[in-house]
Order: structure tokens, then C-alpha cells, then sequence
């Protein structure tokens, strides 16, 4: 069962409450990397910072899409956006950028290499196309347990595609026909290479006919159409339906990284109406379709920095870790690490 | 009757099977078929869907292991041979190893490897990789030499909260035979003495465990005593049972089969030269295979690992000192 359903452009029916929702958790990310950006450049981040810009709609219709206690969602690095609409909170996000001693990571690790596989979100590591197996695991573990109607979700970029494990992965997801949902990001740039050095067909869609999964194609700027896109993609695989592939076009609006400018991204391709910012987009969508108001825009932005600046401000009076008293303990039978403490 | 080495295997993994549902094996050709040694034979028939053929993908394999690992389960992984885990490389070292430590949920997996040498095998069904893996912080790595520990310390692997790299010899799977199952076990961690003797100690592990033993039985008939010590575990090392040794004999030679450069060998000298150095009355010395990749022909195959006879050279040489 085969199957590329082209969405883009069709007639969408999602409510104003829905839209709106959405809207929140884009504007909520946005206001949150901005902040962590400008905490980076002021020098008070150490690491990277990788931001979502220009990805938050995407983003987020993956994410609320999927229930949070049932189903398995493993976002990348530009899921800030994904992340929260699932319930991760924005404090997780701003304790693992400033290094909190009480973030998910405990300074461990940072920034967006961070979960919480216990609520359903495993953190990612950095190597491409590594989470979608361990998504499949966990849909497995899911299945042995006699457990149903559950999903699990992952996302990457365009150029995560060209790896092995993405397509060890996919096929493994497919042969066994497991409730997978693999969001693809196409913004155009893996870092400074474009998507043309990346693959060779025209639509990384056409894939999915290869591995036997259905394929799906959403413009990534427009909320609505990527709720539409996601609902039916999440439903399918809720529903039986084996391994979902989703592709989406838009254009990353940053750099790889904050340290990088992004100066290999052409101005003119940067000013093409599909290459348009998602969240300005979605805030002309809900003052045309009369469903807010300016003022209320205005409160909804200043809502969202408020939220940000507390959970920087705690962030910020939070611990930071001790080496002294880091355990030092890779291995939980902590009998067996070599000179640490002996077996009782 | 008796049981041999890849019976043992299988008796634990049935046994693992029998008593933990939350146990799964999954790998390339185990199930009906039984896996390409029969590691598993019947085990599909008699624990129906837990026992999984996956597809040639070692990377996904892995991955599926730990996201199964981390959501609840207890998945042993059969790599079809050690060599071809290098391609599950980023999930075992990157992923795996580091979960425990990143997060605080625990991730136990049994990556079973059948390792090392045979006759005609050649380059890439050949591999001793034990120390790859354990140079990775966050991995527990094994290499029984007896029927008793494939057996016990599979078990104990299987138990274990944490990732183990379970590296099985596949000289040892059918020659290698014992009377019964061992009823007691000694635990992970901690080596063996396996013969007794004053004038010099080998170290060793795995296959090269028996051709330690011959070399040392060769050796008394000229009047040496070799103590044999039996590592088990790779990582962690027990290297408190190889100083003890060491004081007992003044004399240390550490035997692999893997590569030379680096590895479990060149550890147990760094060691013992550094913690022991005054118990030392000659150089601490290192036998491995030859640098260079596993060759095919039994002719060259056999020269190119160490066997009882240059075991027995080199610890001559080591007693002239």
C-alpha cells in the first residue's frame, strides 16, 4: 500500500482553535530561541545553539498530532517548536542550554541533545538518522507488550536522508510494518551544502514507494496544511497503516548553527514567496480569517516573553554541576566500573 | 553426555527466554533457520515471536535494541559474525554506551559476537574486536573461554542493566565440550586462575586460553610452572587477580589474538608495569597475531595468530630474563 498523497495547496479544515494552538507553541519557540540566540552571542551559552527558525510549523503539527503518555515522539534540532506541543517544558530547554545542574541532562549534555525517554521522548545524539531505529525499538517494546493504537514519531532534515541509518531504518520500520511517522524537514541546506549535492531525485517522497511506505508532501510554511498533512499521516500509521514518510518544503531562516551566518544562502532565494517565514504567515492567516486581533497578537507576544524570561531567570539561578561530586559512573551495575565502588 | 560451548549459549538464551518475558532475541537468520551457528535452533519454534529474523542491518538493529532497551525490554542482539558490528559501530558506542550516563535510564543489551578465528575464515569472518568496544566508557565487555562461563556469564549479561559486548568464540562452539552446566558461577569482573604455577604468569582470554594451557603443559615437562590466568572479562579488568599472580611469579606475559597495536594485551602490561613494576623481574611481555588482516589460508591463518607452540617460545624467552 503505496501511496503519495500531494497536500500542498488543497482545501484545508482546520479549526481556528486548532490554528491558534499551533500558532502558540510556534510563537513560544520563536521567542525562546530568540532569547537563547541573544543569550549565545552575549556569551553566556557555551556550545552551540541550533535553532528552528523558519520550521515551527512543521515542527509543531508533527507534535500535536501525537499524545504525549501513549505516543513516542523523538524530535531533532530544530524541534524547539515540536518539543514544547508535546509537553517537554521551556524550562528543560533553557536549563540544558545554560548548563543547569537540574536540567535533563545535568550538564552531562546540552542543548538540544536532551529527552526524557521515560515520558516517551528519547534524547537524540548528533549522528544523523540514528534516532529512527530507536524509535522502531521502541514501537517493538510496545508491541511485545501487547499495547496498541500508539505512534511513534521522529523527525530530520533533507540531508539526515543520505545516511545509512536512515535507510537501515526505514526499511526495518517497514518490513515490519511498525506505527512510524518520519518527518522530513527538507530547508534546503544541510549545513552550507544544498539539497542538490544531497539526492538526486526530485522529491525525496519518491522514496517511499521504495521502501513500501506511504509518502506524503506538505508546504512547510503553512500551518494549516501541515496539520492536515500530519493528522492523516499519524492516522494512518495509528490505524494500521505501516510507516509514514512526510516531506516538507521551507527554507531554514539561520544558520547551521548561531555561529554560522548562513552567507552561502542566496538573497533571491531567501525572497521567494515559498521560501516565506511560517510564522509570519500563520499570524496573516489568523488576522484574515478574523480569528484574533492584533491586540490579542500583542498579548499572546507578550505572554510568550514572559514565560521565556522566567524560565531563563530560573535557569540562570538554578545549580551548575559539581565535578566533585559527579559520580564519574558510566555504567549502572556500578560494581563493575573499574576503581569505583565494590560490589556490597 | 556433554554440552558444547554453542550449546551453552543456547541453553542460556533459552533459559533467559524462559524466565524474563520481557527477553527478545533479534538478528540475521535466527530464527527458523536458527541463526548461521545455530545459536538459536528451536528457540523460534519454542518462544513463538521472540525470536526475530531482523534484515542485513546491523546499525538498525542496534538502534531497534536500544530504543526496545530503554522502553522495558531485555534484547539480546546476534551479530552473524563480531566483523560485521562494525556497522552497528554508532549505535553501540555513541548511543548505547553513553544513554545510561546522558540520561539515568539504563539500557541493557546483550550483543552477542561471535569472534575471532578459524581456519579458511579470512579477513572479515575472523575479527577479534573486544578491545574496539572497550575502549568505550559505558560498555561491559565480555569474552568467556569455558563451556561454564558462555553459559553463567551469558546469563549474567542478560541480567545486567547496562549494554555488554558478549564476544563468543566460534573455535570454541563446537570443540570445546564440558559434562554438564555449571550450577555456581563466578561473577563478572573477576578473573580466573586457571592452573597454578611460580615461574612466569600468561595472561589471556578466550580461545587463546587453551592454547595458553597447552603451551604451559608443554612447559612442564621441562620443569616450568605457568600460572594461567583466565581475564573472562575484558571490561572490566580484574587487574588485582593479575598482580597477585604477578607477585606469585615475578614474570608476566599477556596473550590475545586480536591485533597488537593497542588492545586488552597492551593494557594488562600498562598496568601491571605501572602498578606493579617492583614485583616485575624481567620486561613484561605481549603476544598477539600479526599486524596485518586475518588471512584465509589455513597455512598462513595458522601462523599468524598466536598458538601453543610461539605462546610457549615466547615465555621461554621471558623465563631466560
Amino acid at each position: 500500500m503505496t501511496q503519495t498523497a500531494p497536500i500542498s495547496g488543497a482545501p484545508v479544515a482546520v479549526t481556528a482553535e486548532r490554528f491558534t494552538d499551533g500558532f502558540r507553541w510556534m510563537l513560544l519557540a520563536r521567542t525562546v530561541e530568540d532569547k537563547i540566540a541573544a543569550l549565545y552571542h552575549a556569551g553566556k551559552i557555551v556550545g552551540g545553539v541550533y535553532l528552528g527558525r523558519g520550521q515551527e510549523a512543521f515542527s509543531v503539527a508533527l507534535a500535536m498530532c501525537l499524545q504525549r503518555g501513549r505516543d513516542v515522539y523523538a524530535p531533532l534540532i530544530r524541534d524547539q517548536a515540536g518539543r514544547m506541543a508535546f509537553g517537554e517544558a521551556v524550562l528543560d530547554a533553557t536549563r540544558s542550554y545554560l548548563g543547569s545542574a537540574l536540567g535533563p541532562m545535568r550538564g552531562r549534555d546540552g542543548n538540544i541533545h536532551r529527552g526524557a525517554p521515560a515520558a516517551g521522548i528519547p534524547a537524540m545524539i548528533s549522528h544523523l538518522g540514528s534516532m529512527i531505529s530507536v524509535v522502531c525499538g521502541m514501537l517493538f517494546a510496545r508491541r511485545f507488550r501487547g499495547e496498541t493504537g500508539i505512534v511513534g514519531a521522529t523527525c530530520l532534515g533533507e540531508g539526515g536522508t543520505s545516511t545509512g541509518a536512515f535507510h537501515e531504518a526505514l526499511n526495518m520500520a517497514a518490513v515490519e510494518k511498525l506505527p512510524l511517522v518520519v518527518a522530513i524537514a527538507n530547508n534546503q541546506f544541510a549545513y552550507s551544502t544544498p539539497a542538490s549535492r544531497q539526492f538526486a531525485c526530485e522529491s525525496l517522497t519518491d522514496r517511499a514507494k521504495g521502501y513500501g511506505v506511504t509518502g506524503h508532501r506538505v508546504d512547510g510554511t503553512d500551518l494549516a496544511a501541515c496539520l492536515t498533512v500530519f493528522e492523516d499521516a499519524v492516522a494512518r500509521a495509528r490505524n494500521g497503516g505501516g510507516p509514514q514518510l512526510v516531506v516538507g518544503h521551507l527554507l531554514r531562516l539561520c544558520g547551521h548553527g548561531e555561529h554560522d551566518d548562513a552567507s552561502y544562502v542566496a538573497t533571491e532565494l531567501r525572497a521567494r514567496p515559498e521560501n516565506r517565514d511560517c510564522l509570519h504567515a500563520a499570524r496573516l492567516t489568523m488576522l484574515e480569517n478574523g480569528w484574533t486581533t492584533p491586540r490579542a497578537l500583542e498579548t499572546m507576544e507578550a505572554e510568550a516573553y514572559e514565560t521565556v524570561q522566567d524560565a531563563v531567570a530560573r535557569a540562570q539561578r538554578d545549580p551548575v554541576p559539581d565535578p566533585t561530586r559527579e559520580t564519574w559512573a558510566a555504567l549502572s551495575a556500578h560494581w563493575l566500573i573499574e576503581g569505583g565502588p565494590q560490589q556490597a | 553426555v556433554s554440552i558444547t560451548y554453542l550449546e551453552a549459549i543456547r541453553e542460556a538464551q533459552a533459559k533467559a527466554l524462559r524466565e524474563d518475558p520481557t527477553v527478545f532475541i533479534y538478528g540475521q537468520d535466527i530464527a527458523n533457520f536458527g541463526g548461521a551457528f545455530k545459536a538459536t535452533k528451536d528457540l523460534a519454534r519454542e518462544f513463538p515471536g521472540r525470536v526475530i529474523d531482523s534484515p542485513i542491518s546491523e546499525d538498525a538493529m542496534m538502534g531497534m535494541a536500544i530504543g526496545a532497551a530503554i522502553d522495558g525490554m531485555r534484547p539480546i542482539i546476534e551479530m552473524q559474525f563480531a566483523d560485521f558490528s562494525s556497522i552497528a559501530f554508532n549505535q553501540i558506542v555513541n548511543q548505547a554506551a553513553t544513554h545510561y550516563w546522558r540520561t539515568g535510564i539504563p539500557c541493557p543489551i546483550v550483543v552477542r559476537l561471535p569472534s575471532g578465528g578459524t581456519a579458511g575464515s579470512g579477513p572479515f569472518h575472523s575479527q577479534s574486536v573486544e578491545a574496539l568496544y572497550s575502549h568505550y566508557p559505558g560498555l561491559v565487555v565480555l569474552t568467556p573461554a569455558t563451556v561454564g562461563d558462555a553459559y553463567s556469564m551469558l546469563l549474567e549479561a542478560i541480567a545486567l542493566n547496562d549494554p555488554v559486548l558478549f564476544c563468543e568464540h566460534k573455535f570454541l562452539y563446537f570443540h570445546l565440550k564440558a559434562k554438564s552446566l555449571p550450577e555456581e558461577r563466578l561473577p563478572i569482573g573477576k578473573a580466573r586462575i586457571v592452573r597454578s604455577g611460580r615461574h612466569a604468569t600468561v595472561v589471556t582470554y578466550s580461545a587463546m586460553l587453551h592454547e595458553s594451557l597447552r603451551a604451559a603443559a608443554e612447559l612442564q615437562k621441562d620443569g616450568f610452572e605457568i600460572e594461567v590466568v583466565d581475564l573472562r572479562s575484558v571490561k572490566p579488568l580484574d587487574t588485582d587477580t593479575v598482580l597477585a599472580s604477578v607477585a606469585r611469579t615475578g614474570r608476566l606475559l599477556a596473550v590475545g589474538e586480536a591485533f597488537p597495536w593497542g588492545g586488552v594485551t597492551a593494557e594488562v602490561v600498562a598496568r601491571i608495569a605501572a602498578e606493579g613494576f617492583h614485583l616485575l623481574d624481567a620486561p613484561p611481555r605481549r603476544l598477539n597475531a600479526k599486524d596485518t588482516p586475518i588471512p584465509y589460508h589455513p597455512n598462513l591463518w595458522a601462523v599468524h595468530r598466536p598458538t601453543a607452540a610461539t605462546i610457549g617460545a615466547a615465555v621461554r624467552d621471558l623465563l631466560k630474563q
